[in-house]
C-alpha cells in the first residue's frame, strides 16, 4: 500500500470525521442531527476560554491533577535496562484517567441543556466517573454494562450505585462492553432529546473521537512538561494499553510530532492470537460499527465475533479510528499481551512498587517487561498506568488461589 | 431508469392505494423456510418485501429482529446467502420489488462493487442501509445509484426541513420515514403526528413515502395508509415467526402460514384504507 506521510501526525481529522479512511459518521439518520450538534456545542466550548477555566479548575481540585510522573526505581533496578516513569492516572479521583473525559463531556452537556447522561461501560471505571460527575452536578444517569461484567466488576457496580446511577445489565449478544455501546445507542436514538451520551472512549461517530482525544490529551501534555522537570528532555518510548485507547491516545497524542519518540500500544491477546483474544488490530481488519471504520475482529461475512480478555476494559472487538491509522500509516507500534502475561505484571508491579494496577494498564506493564531490558540505561520509558487494581483485586485473588490449588 | 419499485408505486397510485411493505429478516429461522416466507409474502398481500440482512450488532433495532438476526446467523446466513435467497425468489416472481435493509459492515466486508453487481443480478431493486446516512453517500448509495439500484433512505421525527433536502438528495425509490424516535419495534406510532410528517417531508419530494417503526395491527396499518404510501410492518411479522418456532427454534409446519396469515391481515387493512388526498 502507498502510504503518503503527513507534515503532521496531529492535525486530524478532517471535517468529515476521517482518520485516513478511518473514523467517519456510520449513524442511524435519527442521530445525526444530534452529532452534528454536538459537534457545534464542542466547537464553540473548545474556543471558549471561559470552559477551558472552568474545566481546569476541576481538573485540579475535583479530579486532583495534575497526577505525577513517578520514576519506578525498582521495575527499572528488576528489569535492568530503560529508566521506567509511570504516568500515575490512577490516582486520579475515581482511581483511572476515565474521569479527564467526563468531565469535558458532562460540562459540555451541561452547556448544551441536556439533564440526562447515558454511558457504556466495560470495567466500570468509565461507568463510576460518569455517576460520579453526574452525582456532583446533579445530573440522571444510565450506565450501560454487559451482563458478563456486571458479574465479574461487583465492586463497580456498587459503586456506581451508591453514586445514585442507574446500571442497566445489557443481556443482548456476548453481554460485554460491545453490546453495552449498542444498547446505550439504542437509548440515544429513543430519547433524542433530553440525552446526552457520555461515551468512555476515543471511538463512536465524529466527533466522538476527536473529542475523548482532546480531553485526555492533557495526559501527554502533563508527562511532556514533567520529564522535562525532571530530565530535561523529551521521553525516548511511550507504552500503554488499548481497548478502544483513550488513555493511549491522551499519552500519544501530544508527543505524535515528536519523531524521537518510540510509541508502543498494547492490546490485549487474551489467550493468544490464535485464540480468543481483544487484539483488533493484530487480529483484525478494516471494517464498519458502532459509528466509525477502524479495525474490527469479525468473520468473513463481516459479522463482529466475539473479544476476549481477562480485563472488562478491554474486552472490545474494536479500536478507536485515529489508533487504526496511526498503525497503517506506521507512526505508532501495536503490540499485545496476553491474559497470562498481564497477570504476571501485574504480581510485579504489585510486589515491586507497591501500587496495584487495573488489569488493564498490566497489559502495558507486561510489555515494559519484554522492552525494557533491551535498551539502554539512560532510555527513558514512559507507561501510563491507567487505572487501579482495587476492582481486580477479587477476581485476581480468585484465579491466583485457583493457580496455586 | 425505472426500477420494480418505481413501476409498483405508479401501479399502487394508479389503483388509488397505499403500499403494504413487509420486513422479514433473511434466513430466519432457516434458508429455505425463509425462501417459503419471502415467496408466500406477495400471495397474501405484500406490495413491497424488504428483507433484512442478518447481523450481529444492529444498533437500530429492537429485541425482536436482533434475535431474527441472530437466529439466522445461528443456522449459517451470510450476505452470499441472502442473494441466494433473492435469486430463488426471483424465480417465480419478476414483478414484486424487493429491498435489503441492514447495516453497513457485511456489504462492506463482500466487497462494494462486487455486492451491488451481485445484489442487481440477483433481483435486488433497492437497498435500506441504516448506518448510512447522506454524510456517507460516496460508500455505497453514489455507487448503488449508478449500478442501478434505488437507495432507500431513512427520514425521522429529528430530520428537520432544514437537513430534509440533504436527506432526500440522493434517495430513489421511496423514502422510509421512520414514525418514532427509537428502534424497531418500540412505542406505537401517533397517526394524526405521522400525517403531519408525511405531509411536511411530501413538500420536499415526488417521491412516494412509506412509513414504518411501530405499526403492529391491521388497524394500526390502515390508519397509517390513509395518511402515506406505505405502511411497513416488520417486528410484528417477525414475532408471528418466531412464535411458531419449537423449543429449540426451528421452524415447523405452522411457521411459513404463521408469517402468511398475519401479512394477509395486515394487507386487508391497508387495502380498507382511503388512500389520503394527493
Amino acid at each position: 500500500m502507498n502510504i503518503v506521510k503527513p507534515n503532521s501526525y496531529r492535525s486530524g481529522p478532517d471535517e468529515r470525521g476521517h482518520f485516513g479512511i478511518f473514523g467517519g459518521r456510520f449513524v442511524a439518520e435519527t442521530l445525526m442531527p444530534l452529532i452534528l450538534d454536538l459537534e457545534k456545542a464542542y466547537t464553540a466550548a473548545k474556543a471558549d476560554p471561559a470552559f477551558q477555566a472552568e474545566m481546569n479548575g476541576y481538573l485540579k481540585n475535583y479530579v486532583g491533577r495534575p497526577s505525577p510522573l513517578y520514576f519506578a526505581e525498582r521495575l527499572t533496578e528488576h528489569l535492568g535496562g530503560a529508566k521506567i516513569y509511570l504516568k500515575r492516572e490512577e490516582l486520579n479521583h475515581t482511581g483511572s484517567h476515565k474521569v479527564n473525559n467526563v468531565l469535558g463531556q458532562i460540562m459540555l452537556a451541561r452547556r448544551m441543556g441536556k439533564k440526562r447522561i447515558i454511558a457504556e461501560t466495560g470495567a466500570g471505571q468509565h461507568g463510576v466517573a460518569t455517576a460520579t460527575l453526574c452525582a456532583r452536578f446533579g445530573l440522571e444517569c444510565i450506565v450501560y454494562m454487559g451482563a458478563v461484567d456486571v458479574e465479574r466488576q461487583q465492586q463497580n457496580v456498587i459503586r456506581m450505585e451508591m453514586l445514585g446511577a442507574t446500571v442497566m445489565p445489557v443481556q443482548s449478544g456476548t453481554r460485554t462492553l460491545k453490546d453495552a455501546m449498542n444498547e446505550a445507542l439504542r437509548d440515544w436514538v429513543t430519547n433524542v432529546h433530553n440525552t446526552f451520551y457520555c461515551i468512555g472512549t476515543v471511538a463512536g461517530p465524529h466527533p466522538y473521537p476527536m473529542m475523548v482525544r482532546d480531553f485526555q490529551s492533557i495526559i501527554g501534555n502533563e508527562t511532556k512538561t514533567q520529564m522535562q522537570e525532571v530530565e530535561g528532555r523529551l521521553p525516548d518510548s511511550l507504552v500503554a494499553c488499548i481497548g478502544g485507547g483513550s488513555n493511549a491516545m491522551g499519552l500519544f497524542h501530544p508527543f505524535l510530532d515528536d519523531s524521537s519518540v518510540e510509541i508502543f500500544g498494547v492490546e490485549a491477546a487474551g489467550h493468544g492470537l490464535t485464540q480468543l483474544h481483544a487484539a483488533s488490530i493484530a487480529g483484525g481488519r478494516p471494517g464498519v460499527l458502532h459509528g466509525n471504520r477502524t479495525y474490527l475482529l469479525m468473520d468473513a461475512d463481516g459479522q463482529i465475533t466475539d473479544a476476549h480478555s481477562i480485563s472488562a476494559g478491554l474486552d472490545y472487538p474494536g479500536i478507536g479510528p485515529e489508533h487504526s491509522w496511526l498503525h497503517e500509516i506506521g507512526r505508532v507500534n501495536y503490540l499485545s499481551a496476553t491474559d497470562d502475561e498481564a497477570l504476571a505484571a501485574f504480581q510485579l508491579l504489585s510486589k515491586l512498587e507497591g501500587i496495584i494496577p487495573a488489569l488493564e494498564p498490566a497489559h502495558a506493564i507486561a510489555k515494559v517487561m519484554e522492552l525494557a531490558p533491551k535498551q539502554a540505561r539512560d532510555h527513558l520509558m514512559v507507561v501510563n498506568l491507567s487505572g487501579r487494581g482495587d476492582k481486580d483485586v477479587p477476581q485476581v485473588g480468585d484465579i491466583l488461589r485457583g493457580k496455586s490449588k | 431508469m425505472t426500477t420494480r419499485i418505481d413501476t409498483r408505486f405508479a401501479e399502487l397510485k394508479k389503483a388509488g392505494r397505499s403500499a403494504f411493505v413487509t420486513y422479514v429478516m433473511a434466513g430466519d429461522p432457516d434458508l429455505t423456510t425463509s425462501l417459503n416466507i419471502v415467496k408466500a409474502l406477495p400471495k397474501a398481500g405484500a406490495d413491497v418485501i424488504e428483507l433484512g440482512i442478518p447481523f450481529t450488532d444492529p444498533m437500530a433495532d429492537g429485541p425482536s429482529i436482533q434475535a431474527a438476526g441472530l437466529r439466522a446467523l445461528k443456522n449459517g446466513m451470510t450476505l452470499k446467502k441472502t442473494l441466494e435467497l433473492v435469486r430463488g425468489f426471483r424465480k417465480d416472481d419478476n414483478f414484486t420489488p424487493l429491498v435489503l435493509m441492514g447495516y453497513y459492515n457485511p456489504i462492506y466486508i463482500y466487497g462494494v462493487d462486487k455486492f451491488l453487481a451481485d445484489a442487481k443480478t440477483a433481483g435486488v431493486d433497492g437497498l435500506i442501509i441504516v448506518d448510512l446516512p447522506p454524510e456517507e453517500d460516496d460508500e455505497l448509495c453514489i455507487p448503488a445509484l449508478k449500478a442501478g439500484l434505488n437507495f432507500i433512505r431513512l427520514a425521522t421525527p429529528t430530520t428537520d426541513d432544514k437537513r430534509l433536502p440533504a436527506v432526500l438528495a440522493n434517495t430513489s425509490g421511496f423514502v422510509y420515514y421512520v414514525s418514532i424516535a427509537g428502534i424497531t419495534g418500540a412505542a406505537a406510532a401517533d397517526a394524526n403526528a405521522v400525517g403531519e410528517a408525511v405531509a411536511r417531508i411530501k413538500r420536499h419530494t415526488k417521491l412516494p413515502i412509506c412509513v414504518g417503526f411501530g405499526i403492529r395491527t391491521p388497524e394500526a396499518a390502515r390508519a397509517i395508509a390513509e395518511k402515506a404510501d406505505g405502511s411497513v410492518v416488520g417486528t410484528a411479522l417477525v414475532d408471528a415467526l418466531k412464535n411458531s418456532l419449537d423449543a429449540e427454534g426451528r421452524a415447523t409446519a405452522k411457521t411459513v402460514n404463521a408469517v402468511a396469515e398475519l401479512t394477509a391481515a395486515l394487507a386487508q387493512g391497508v387495502k380498507g384504507a382511503q388512500q389520503a388526498a394527493e
